[in-house]
């Protein structure tokens, strides 16, 4: 027998055939599949007891209800919760990515100071009793040494018991200067205040029970004010239901309302008093409201005997035609609008919140307020809400010398001075009063920041970021290594909202007073604590009348206090609603005639030329050169990304469109007929400028926006919080400046001129 | 090369020529033994290597503690009020009875001393252990569809010991998941398999549809 390489060749051949006839090749092709997916690095859910807890999202000033899923430890899945009054089951997707925040890595993990250089994120960790020794030594100094006046504080928000305990703080301390972001709150309640009589007011809307919407710019459908309350009540449209939508650009809101209409920025202010025009001439008025619980409809007579022209005197000029002219809009358009507005049920008409720029604008906020008022739909359902802010049952202040008089100085930011006496918060002045002075008698020596982000937000950033630098120290309270954080000299990081105890009354724009608990629904992750419990420490530590102000151990303590009876039910449903209905016109009105004023005989009117106190339509001059800049550009706002303090958490970021942000290139929007004038094509580079910074944008071609306007999404451009936030886009309030209302000092810009031109 | 050829030429042609190579027989014995060793190793030896024999942490006896509960085997493995599974009792659950040693048993001496009293989860082998991001809902099959737990996991409950539990060395799941038999024929030995088209099977054999992805895979 002879063997031979056949033979070998026929082994190899038994062993092949016997091989595939065997389990070897497909079970070790599936075994090797599954391996692959079981490598160490792999991401794996947690398994394990499924718990769902209920807490509100503070994430946002809307003040959602939540319920939260967890498994052992982890919240694994944040939703809306169905049964809270605010958003009735709906979020919005910061919400739904909030996880993103207690998990990733911008968070603050312990107390730190800063070691390298403002704003380069060089921090080293300190423990709390050497946070709080530094902080509250500093403080002590200056106010020792009688500059206690120089202590600020920027809060997001001056609702809530921690922007009360930052109130209550600097009122025991002894300085004036509690400074809210700007935010359409300034308008609306100053507005509110003119007309009706009370100051700090809330105002909101009753959109849920509203039959026909006008929305004055609002982005009621864009995520600003309280998303989830919007959302919801959109939800529940129905086609006896109209929302009216008036925007130079067709934003979502646009888009899914019934009507839009693209009237000419910056001129919604004529609009309202044209569609006052066309009601008041064709007598669709409420003539009860009117006749018994109104002020300054027609002219009047003051006490000297001199005749004042009333609101319906002031919108005799506003025609049809002339609007039309003003607005772009055709008139009958608007007389249409106007007359399908004051005869439909539960009419109500909205600006101000959720307009992406922080537009104040006194006028046009009073005209709308009183469209409101002419169809009667004040503190009615469906209608303009006013309420105040729940009253917390706390001992009062403890005031030294030294307190008594660092309250009575003027503020830094000049609200509420004689320049701007019935303005309430002038965060957009501070700047220029720090730049201003000279360094040895700076108007801010310390500040105190909370749950806001001036430096990422301020518009005309650049001026704010120096500003901002010029203070002497700055103490930070975020959770999360923010634009704002990295100016801070010390940071005491707060919780995350899901570890964490806080009160969220007020929410922005709702028109019902709820007030909702948010509570710990996992154990804090990292060496944080809550901000009311670090002031208290602060305050305890400073001694003497400061320390007597704040006589409890903790926050919580404080918070069942401040609530007294009803913090029972807050805590055991979440949220309490305080009034069923709201003040009605026989007791709502709170100035001397008990009624609504169309003429603000309170309102202050130094600054203005012609000291009308009418809501007299004043076309605001926006920054730039006419004739240079030839294009305007606008904010705005988009669901998708979050724009406010908070930065666009990655799973937000990864739902923006391929035509709003490329890899890290922000796209800006053009019509194509400007673009064509310019010689731009979709995709094209190009060097956006304004009067406040210039930026390298990506050019989108959108029928949807008005020849000569150019549209760039708020909230992208980062340059904190992580690698996987920071550096994706252009911060737009980089390239934005405000203007200032002669008589309220507040921001009326809603826009800039600018110009584009090929990089 | 010229010599060669004349060697050849010169050859004699009557001569029968000398054999060449080997038999078909002898090619045809090679590929048998090619083909049976491949076979043979591949049936009997394969699954040696692939798989190892995990002792359990400690042993069960589940027929003892069937004898003591009220409920049959929702006594430990039941449904949580938001109708997920518990699954395996966890130590806080066992603590219950098993505080401290109450008999004679080594396993519940090894269980009292090594995991109750250091407070350790006990590593239970789990014979259904299936991938991450695979889901089974035991609620539609036994409140749904009012199927006995036997039905699926056999007579374990009248079992007093742990049956031998096999892991496949490359995914680390237990041998139960592809079934005993390498060759998946027949029916199972200890429990029903439990690869993808095992649920497909089942479920178009009881429901007339195979279901859909995300029922599982989520």
């Amino acid at each position: 027998m002879k063997i031979d390489r056949r033979c070998f060749l026929s082994l190899a051949g038994g062993l092949v055939a016997g091989h595939l006839l065997s389990p070897v090749p497909w079970k070790v092709t599936d075994d090797l599949s599954i391996w692959t997916q079981n490598w160490p690095w792999t991401p794996v859910p947690e398994t394990g007891p499924v718990t769902w807890k209920n807490t509100t999202c503070t994430m946002c000033p809307g003040g959602c209800g939540i319920k939260v899923r967890i498994i052992k430890d982890r919240v694994i899945k944040i939703e809306g919760r169905e049964d809270h009054p605010v958003n009735r089951g709906s979020l919005c997707p910061l919400g739904y990515a909030s996880i993103q925040y207690l998990y990733g890595p911008s968070r603050v993990k312990s107390p730190m100071k800063r070691i390298g250089e403002r704003g380069s994120g060089n921090y080293e960790p300190i423990t709390w009793e050497e946070a709080i020794t530094e902080v509250s030594g500093k403080l002590g100094d200056l106010r020792k040494s009688g500059k206690s006046h120089t202590v600020a504080c920027i809060s997001g928000s001056d609702k809530g018991t921690i922007p009360h305990l930052f109130k209550r703080f600097l009122e025991a301390y002894g300085s004036p200067n509690f400074i809210r972001t700007p935010s359409a709150k300034d308008a609306h309640e100053t507005a509110a205040y003119l007309a009706q009589g009370k100051k700090a007011q809330n105002v909101g809307f009753d959109l849920e029970n509203a039959g026909y919407i006008v929305s004055f710019g609002c982005g009621l459908l864009d995520g600003c004010g309280s998303p989830g309350y919007q959302f919801s009540s959109y939800s529940r449209f129905d086609k006896d239901h109209t929302l009216v939508q008036v925007e130079p650009r067709l934003s979502n809101t646009a888009a899914k309302a019934k009507k839009w209409m693209p009237a000419k920025p910056g001129t919604d202010g004529a609009l309202a008093l044209g569609m006052a025009h066309v009601i008041i001439k064709k007598g669709l008025y409420n003539r009860n409201f009117i006749e018994n619980h109104s002020f300054g409809f027609e002219d009047w007579t003051d006490d000297d005997g001199n005749i004042h022209m009333g609101f319906k005197g002031l919108v005799k000029g506003y025609t049809p035609s002339m609007v039309s002219e003003i607005t772009g809009l055709a008139a009958g358009q608007i007389e249409s609008l106007a007359t399908d507005f004051a005869r439909a049920q539960h009419p109500v008409a909205v600006c101000g919140y959720n307009e992406c720029t922080v537009s104040s604008d006194i006028d046009k906020t009073l005209a709308v307020h009183a469209l409101n008022a002419l169809v009667g739909n004040i503190n009615q359902p469906g209608g303009m809400i006013v309420f105040s802010d729940p009253e917390y049952n706390l001992p009062e202040v403890e005031k030294d010398q030294i307190a008594s008089d660092g309250t009575a100085k003027p503020r830094a930011d000049r609200a509420g001075t004689a320049e701007y006496p019935q303005t309430r918060y002038l965060l957009n002045m501070l700047p220029e009063t720090i730049m201003g002075a000279n360094g040895n008698d700076l108007p801010i020596e310390a500040l105190l920041v909370t749950d806001a982000n001036p430096v990422y937000t301020m518009e005309d950033n650049e001026t704010a970021q120096e500003a901002f630098a010029r203070i002497p120290f700055i103490v930070n309270f975020s959770s999360f290594m923010d634009e704002t954080a990295q100016f801070a000299d010390i940071i005491l990081p707060d919780h995350h909202f899901l570890e964490g105890f806080r009160d969220v009354p007020a929410p922005d724009g709702v028109g019902k007073p709820v007030t909702s608990l948010s509570a710990p629904v996992v154990k804090p992750l990292y060496n944080t604590r809550n901000t009311g419990d670090v002031i208290i420490s602060i305050a305890k530590s400073l001694g003497g009348t400061i320390d007597a102000s704040f006589p409890w151990n903790n926050y919580e303590a404080f918070l069942k206090q401040a609530y007294n009876d009803q913090y029972t039910d807050l805590s055991r449903s979440g949220y309490v609603v305080s009034a069923d209905k709201p003040a009605p016109w026989e007791s709502a009105f709170a100035n001397e005639r008990g009624k609504y004023e169309f003429y603000p005989t309170m309102r202050h009117t130094a600054g203005n030329d012609d000291k009308s106190k009418l809501p007299d339509f004043r076309q605001v001059d926006i920054p730039g050169d006419k004739t240079n800049d030839a294009l305007v550009l606008i904010p705005y706002k988009s669901p998708r990304i979050a724009s406010g303090a908070i930065a666009n958490p990655p799973f937000m970021t990864k739902t923006i469109d391929a035509d709003m942000l490329k890899h890290e290139r922000l796209f800006i929007q053009v019509n194509p007929e400007t673009a064509g004038k310019l010689n731009l094509k979709q995709g094209d580079a190009a060097v956006v400028k304004t009067p406040s910074g210039e930026a390298t944008v990506l050019v989108d071609l959108f029928e949807g926006i008005m020849p000569g306007i150019i549209a760039m999404p708020a909230g992208l451009g980062h340059t904190a919080y992580s690698k996987f936030i920071a550096g994706k886009g252009v911060n737009v309030n980089a390239l934005l400046k405000p203007v200032f209302d002669p008589t309220f000092g507040l921001n009326k810009a809603w826009g800039i001129r600018a110009s584009l031109q090929k990089a | 090369m010229s010599t060669q050829t004349e060697n050849t030429s010169n050859a004699p042609s009557n001569e029968p020529s000398p054999k060449k190579g080997a038999t078909g027989w002898v090619i045809f014995a090679f590929f048998v033994i090619g083909f049976g060793f491949s076979l043979l190793g591949g049936w009997v030896g394969f699954p040696k290597m692939l798989y190892t024999e995990v002792p359990h942490p400690i042993d069960f006896n589940h027929a003892l503690h069937m004898n003591l509960v009220y409920d049959g085997c929702n006594s430990c493995h039941y449904f949580r009020e938001d109708g997920s599974f518990s699954g395996s009792p966890t130590l806080n659950e066992c603590r219950d009875c098993h505080g401290f040693v109450m008999g004679i048993n080594e396993n519940e001496e090894k269980f009292v001393e090594e995991y109750v009293l250091q407070d350790k989860e006990v590593p239970w082998n789990i014979f259904s252990k299936q991938p991450d991001c695979v889901y089974f809902s035991h609620a539609p099959h036994v409140n749904g569809a009012e199927m006995d737990c036997a039905a699926c996991h056999g007579d374990i409950g009248d079992s007093e010991s742990l049956r031998s539990y096999q892991e496949n060395r490359l995914t680390g799941y237990s041998r139960d998941i592809w079934g005993w038999n390498m060759s998946r024929l027949g029916e199972p030995e200890h429990a029903p398999r439990m690869k993808m088209m095992d649920c497909v099977n089942c479920h178009v054999e009881e429901t007339d549809s195979q279901g859909s992805c995300f029922q599982c895979h989520k």
